[in-house]
């Protein structure tokens, strides 16, 4: 996993709420078996509209994307952080997220950044009067910044942090406690099901 | 004095593998269902790093997503979802994974077949890289969709770190109406939460109302529940949990059946236990329900008209409602029974079971489809589909003039050709209204099996109550 420390840029200010991870990246471009590629067909329905935030010029390159609440709502799709990633968004900052879009997030190493409602309206108009307005982010003091004056402090679960700071990856970690897996196996509920009888011979159909 | 804990604590607490201070829980998972969309880079993953799928025997896959709904022994016109199906296959082989294959009668939606066979029981934890995954919740489990880090997590570990959850309590009390399904109890919890009312919790469910949800009733509630943001939510199992997995293939048999119901029986909430947040409705108080915006929380019971943006609590709904009446291309104010539609959907992991297809063939027996509607049926399960044959089901709906159709996800998210074109506006028996879900400019409108039937027939909606007195 790559080494997530500061993002500092410009910001899409994506002024909806609830952005579901359909809009995101539609089921039509699900079918590829690759973790790349996703970022062209980001926001597919939206981007038809000229007018949309992607499609203005100001903002491209971006690597900050603005939003409002329950950002990533929806599917568990992890093709929309990937097609964030590939865009080239490298942190997004709401008033609240959805779950599993959140968790996706911090296994790619895209940032969701949750700060209160006034402080993303307040980037929010920021960003959409001056499209070239910076955004610092640092994840090490844990906090957003405008300049010298405006800053805040976000919140982050501490070991997300440790792995983002540090690139690790989340199953190496995992495996390094293997003898507490193996553990608690032995000591698992007998009567819990065995999916091994599945691996039968299909039964064709009708 | 002895902790209390509510359900969801004792299920947890069960399977925690490793806990440390500052970080997640280390949870253990009994169950990992995979299906073609959300896993081949899982599976690329351990390739890459030389890492074996750790125990198959608590994996089980299938394709439901993006397989056809019609003849699948022609050939699939979709050479991407043919490769997906295919890296599927090879990957389940490779990984002795066990597969319920494209023509194997146990194939369908991830959510359905698991149940119908007694692998999904009371006390496990589930995941599976789909976000309704949280139908499993139904048999006093915790079950959460997780993305496709995760599915190579749990393949290589078979367990997840986890943050520990917030609890909530979402009670239903009283009679449901008649006419009331699961579905319109699940929309209105949705409408009162908001949706994202349940981020970061895990849900109960109890009360009355609930307790007297059948099995399949009760998975139709808890496959919504991320649709209200909570990622799970469960409800305890009782004696129609038992009933429902007794005598299944995978549940507990012989002299195991009855320390396997001991077992589960302990698994209530204790009297005195707290939850972080606490919802409650009057189950006699929800009418069917229809959606008429794009998030599954703008709903009104059928009776009412499409609401005023005027009428948001905030400006921020205001604006989401607007945009949401834009796309939907309707009016505030327009009676809902007054909308007329194109489509209709009866199917996927939320309303694909075997009482479903009863209820909606029940309706509408004997009746035809009205002119220019375009209706299908997609059954849950190969085992769905073969039992509503048994019964008849398919030559009721045949003759209504409805499609039947092979099972699979379909029109739920449209994956496979089973799509939605620009404005057409379909009753749906599905989870989702998003745009675009069911087809790039489709508008949906989400409603029970019972209320898409009747409004196939009258080709707008119509109350359930009223239509078959």
């Amino acid at each position: 996993m790559k080494v997530v420390k500061q993002v500092s840029g410009n910001a899409f200010p994506l002024n909806r709420a609830d952005v579901d991870t359909d809009q995101i990246i539609p089921k039509q471009f699900l079918k590829r078996i690759e973790r790349t590629g996703y970022g062209e067909f980001a926001f597919f329905d939206w981007r038809k509209d000229a007018d949309f935030v992607t499609n203005q010029p100001a903002y491209a390159g971006a690597p900050i994307m603005l939003a409002q609440q329950n950002f990533g709502c929806g599917s568990s799709r992890e093709h929309a952080v990937w097609a964030l990633d590939d865009m080239g968004i490298e942190a997004v900052i709401a008033p609240s997220f959805g779950d599993i879009f959140r968790n996706n997030s911090s296994k790619v190493g895209l940032l969701t950044i949750q700060l209160p409602q006034e402080d993303v309206d307040y980037l929010m108009s920021r960003a959409e009067e001056l499209p070239s307005s910076e955004i610092n982010i640092d994840l090490q003091s844990q906090t957003v910044s405008v300049g010298s004056d405006w800053v805040r402090e976000f919140e982050v679960d501490p070991f997300v942090k440790h792995r983002l700071l540090n690139g690790l990856d989340d199953i190496g970690l995992t495996l390094e406690n293997e003898e507490d897996i193996t553990t608690f196996e032995a000591t698992r509920d007998g009567l819990k099901p065995d999916t091994s009888p599945a691996l039968e011979s299909a039964t064709k159909m009708g | 004095m002895t902790e209390t804990k509510t359900i969801i604590e004792k299920i947890w607490d069960q399977h925690i593998v490793r806990q440390e201070y500052g970080k997640p829980d280390l949870l253990y998972i009994d169950l990992h269902l995979v299906h073609e969309v959300t896993s081949p880079q899982a599976f690329e993953g351990l390739r890459v790093s030389g890492r074996k799928v750790r125990r198959p025997d608590l994996t089980l896959g299938t394709v439901d997503h993006n397989v056809p709904t019609t003849d699948r022994t022609l050939p699939n016109p979709d050479p991407l979802s043919t490769k997906q199906i295919e890296v599927m296959q090879a990957n389940c082989k490779e990984f002795r994974v066990p597969l319920w294959d494209i023509f194997d009668i146990r194939q369908g939606i991830v959510h359905i077949i698991s149940p119908e066979h007694g692998i999904t029981q009371p006390g496990m934890t589930i995941v599976c890289g789909d976000s309704h995954t949280s139908t499993h919740g139904a048999f006093g489990s915790i079950a959460f969709g997780i993305g496709t880090s995760e599915v190579e997590h749990v393949l290589a570990t078979q367990t997840l770190p986890q943050l520990y959850p917030k609890t909530m309590s979402v009670e239903v009390t009283g009679e449901l109406h008649p006419g009331v399904t699961a579905k319109d109890v699940t929309l209105a919890v949705i409408r009162e939460t908001g949706v994202d009312g349940g981020v970061g919790h895990i849900i109960e469910y109890r009360g009355e109302a609930i307790r007297n949800l059948s099995m399949e009733g009760r998975m139709t509630l808890c496959n919504m529940t991320i649709e209200g943001g909570a990622r799970a939510g469960l409800v305890a199992p009782d004696e129609t949990t038992f009933e429902y997995l007794k005598d299944r293939e995978y549940a507990p048999q012989g002299d195991e059946w009855g320390a396997a119901v001991e077992a589960w029986s302990a698994l209530t909430t204790d009297d005195g236990a707290t939850f972080d947040q606490y919802v409650t409705l009057n189950g006699a108080d929800i009418a069917p329900h229809v959606t008429w915006g794009t998030t599954p929380a703008q709903s009104v019971a059928v009776t009412d008209r499409v609401p005023s943006p005027e009428d948001a609590v905030s400006a921020s709904a205001k604006e989401t409602a607007e945009r949401s009446l834009v796309y939907m291309d309707l009016q505030a104010g327009t009676p809902i029974a007054d909308i007329a539609i194109d489509r209709v959907f009866i199917g996927s992991c939320t309303n694909g079971r075997i009482e479903d297809l009863r209820a909606a063939a029940e309706t509408i027996s004997g009746m035809k489809v009205a002119d220019g509607v375009g209706a299908m049926v997609v059954p849950g399960s190969g085992l769905v589909k073969q039992q509503a044959e048994e019964e008849g089901l398919d030559v009721i709906f045949k003759n209504a003039g409805f499609e039947w159709r092979d099972p699979g996800c379909s029109m739920c998210l449209g994956m496979n050709p089973d799509i939605l074109l620009p404005g057409e506006r379909c009753a749906s028996t599905s989870n989702r209204n998003f745009e675009g879900r069911q087809g790039a400019g489709g508008r949906t409108h989400l409603v029970s099996p019972q209320m898409a039937a009747a409004a196939a027939v009258a080709g707008h909606f119509v109350d359930i109550r009223e239509f078959n007195a």
